[in-house]
């Protein structure tokens, strides 16, 4: 049985699961793990993973870093917090990264940064699109500056991919804050998100001590930022796979690859 | 009053007992000058020992002190006929990042940079160096128009980071710095980038993808402040001068990390003891670094960018 955060109703787990995490009576879009995002998506046994075993290392010695990722090893049975591939959407083939927010809050060190710049740039080389699915609390501490590179490591790959006509789609799902927000989840050709799903630059704390005023209860969700003209659009779980089945297919028509 | 910090205490008071002494010979028959020679002697080698052993947290010092140097001191210095373009044609002109065309040794070049205030009035003007998207999209709008008319970019770096408010997350703060994030990774001109004092996370990296990364000598580069990343880590704030340690964030351990290019000396005691030669000091690695760059066939320099990015970084794979 499960308690729904939003508006307390009680669930079995199983019911909840079957709406793919989105609470039945108030729509709450609960966090999916990667591979849950992914038997969401894809047609059954078509998503083939790279770079599955890549871990990482403990590059600026950080006390208690290499527990940490032992951890959370076990409690998610992911090696890092995103999992890259390629598969298909309805027949329609597609290069695909999803970040798991169960994995030290989805930050991202120098494991996330390069399966993502892998993954694009396996997708310009076999002219695929590329979809990602990010959940970040932003860049990881114990990776210190490594991880702030990463932004741009991904990036580069992004402008190369770009270059070449390849198309890009962001999902921004909860939550999607900090060196991840400003980087490779704003830059899609289409930006969308999940209802509800926390995105921003800075923390609402920060803010709020910066500016000494309360910010609005809605402040940062992607409807905030769809008021504000940041988002192409705020996507229900549900309709997820048909948008991006009929994108992929608008844009096979010429559009992938010059 | 100049800014005397913490580690300096011991040379500022020994330089105050030498101008003591050398007062006090001028008013009497007692010579001194013995004493005086020693202690000065003594001061040049505290000043050795002591400049010459930096810990982070030090730099961390020397990288916000008051007097260092900005921006807009090293275009007066390095570069002629500076003319400042403002605006991002969409909101306003956020002071705290200046742009514009200058000469640099009789060639056309755009310089972009962090702006902080020199003093609390201009501070306030330029909000302390921390740029809102506007900011980042008037830096954007420079840079495309330097590689319309092959320009090289010069960016300086210098920012707290990108400033945290509602204003700015409402018009798209990410957005603005991820969008720089890619388009300067495949603008098709040489770009340099100089860190000269704080290098603050996504804020700095917005005016720092480049082909060569270099750093003065006592200016820092970090995902986040000493003070954030202790605050996050352990819970207290105070302990940034640990966290300085081990979040490896000045030149020399971002060389060893093999992010930057060159660690650009800084003269004894830092850049603000004197602007004229630590402008000199860039000079010399700017105008090596440009000549390599335009050397280079564009396509090639796109392509050594994507390697320079891509080995950054450490990880294991099975």
């Amino acid at each position: 049985m499960k308690k729904c955060n939003n508006c307390y109703k009680i669930y079995y787990r199983k019911e909840l699961k079957k709406n793919l995490n989105v609470c039945p009576n108030c729509g709450l879009h609960n966090q999916l793990s990667a591979w849950e995002r992914i038997d969401s998506l894809f047609d059954q046994d078509t998503f083939e993973e790279w770079d599955q075993s890549m871990t990482s290392s403990n590059p600026l010695s950080f006390p208690d870093y290499e527990e940490k990722i032992e951890k959370d090893r076990k409690k998610t049975g992911l090696n890092e917090g995103v999992v890259t591939g390629k598969g298909l959407i309805d027949g329609q083939a597609t290069a695909f990264a999803v970040m798991d927010a169960g994995f030290r809050m989805g930050s991202m060190g120098s494991v996330i940064g390069e399966k993502i710049a892998r993954a694009i740039e396996n997708a310009k080389n076999e002219s695929l699109p590329f979809i990602i699915f990010t959940a970040s609390g932003g860049a990881r501490m114990q990776e210190g500056v490594l991880s702030l590179m990463q932004m741009t490591k991904a990036s580069v790959a992004i402008s190369r991919f770009s270059e070449a006509g390849g198309l890009m789609i962001s999902v921004m799902t909860h939550p999607t804050t900090g060196g991840v927000s400003a980087s490779f989840a704003s830059v899609g050709d289409y930006n969308f998100a999940e209802p509800g799903a926390l995105i921003g630059f800075a923390g609402r704390r920060i803010i709020e001590q910066t500016i000494r005023e309360e910010l609005p209860d809605d402040f940062q969700t992607a409807e905030f930022l769809m008021k504000h003209g940041q988002l192409d659009k705020v996507v229900h779980r549900h309709d997820m796979k048909h948008l991006l089945k009929t994108l992929l297919e608008m844009h096979a028509k010429g559009g992938v690859g010059k | 009053m100049k800014q005397v910090l913490e580690f300096e205490k011991p040379i500022v008071s020994l330089k105050e007992k030498i101008a003591e002494l050398k007062e006090f010979t001028k008013h009497s028959d007692i010579d001194l000058s013995e004493e005086v020679s020693t202690l000065e002697r003594r001061l040049a080698h505290l000043e050795d020992e002591i400049y010459g052993n930096l810990k982070p947290w030090d730099r961390v010092q020397m990288a916000r002190h008051q007097e260092r140097p900005t921006t807009l001191d090293y275009i007066d210095e390095i570069f002629t006929e500076f003319i400042e373009f403002h605006g991002d044609r969409a909101f306003g002109d956020d002071e705290a990042i200046v742009a514009g065309v200058a000469y640099y040794k009789d060639n056309p070049v755009t310089v972009i940079g962090h702006q902080r205030g020199r003093d609390t009035k201009e501070n306030i003007r330029r909000n302390f160096g921390m740029p809102h998207p506007e900011g980042y999209r008037k830096a954007l709008r420079h840079m495309k128009q330097a590689e319309k008319f092959n320009r090289p970019i010069i960016c300086f770096i210098d920012t707290k980071g990108a400033h945290p408010g509602k204003e700015a997350e409402e018009r798209g703060q990410s957005e603005a710095i991820a969008r720089n994030l890619v388009e300067m990774a495949g603008l098709k001109i040489p770009i340099i980038c100089i860190v000269i004092g704080e290098g603050g996370s996504g804020g700095a990296l917005a005016l720092g993808v480049g082909d060569y990364i270099h750093m003065l000598e006592n200016s820092t580069y970090s995902v986040i402040s000493p003070e954030g990343a202790a605050a996050l880590l352990w819970k207290d704030s105070a302990l940034a001068k640990n966290a300085a340690e081990s979040m490896r964030i000045t030149s020399y351990d971002l060389h060893e990390l093999e992010i930057i290019d060159k660690i650009i000396p800084e003269p004894k005691g830092g850049a603000h003891r004197n602007m004229k030669q630590q402008a000199e000091n860039i000079d010399i690695i700017l105008e090596q670094s440009i000549k390599k760059l335009r050397e280079i066939p564009i396509d090639d320099l796109l392509e050594k960018r994507w390697e320079k990015y891509k080995q950054i970084g450490d990880y294991i794979e099975s």
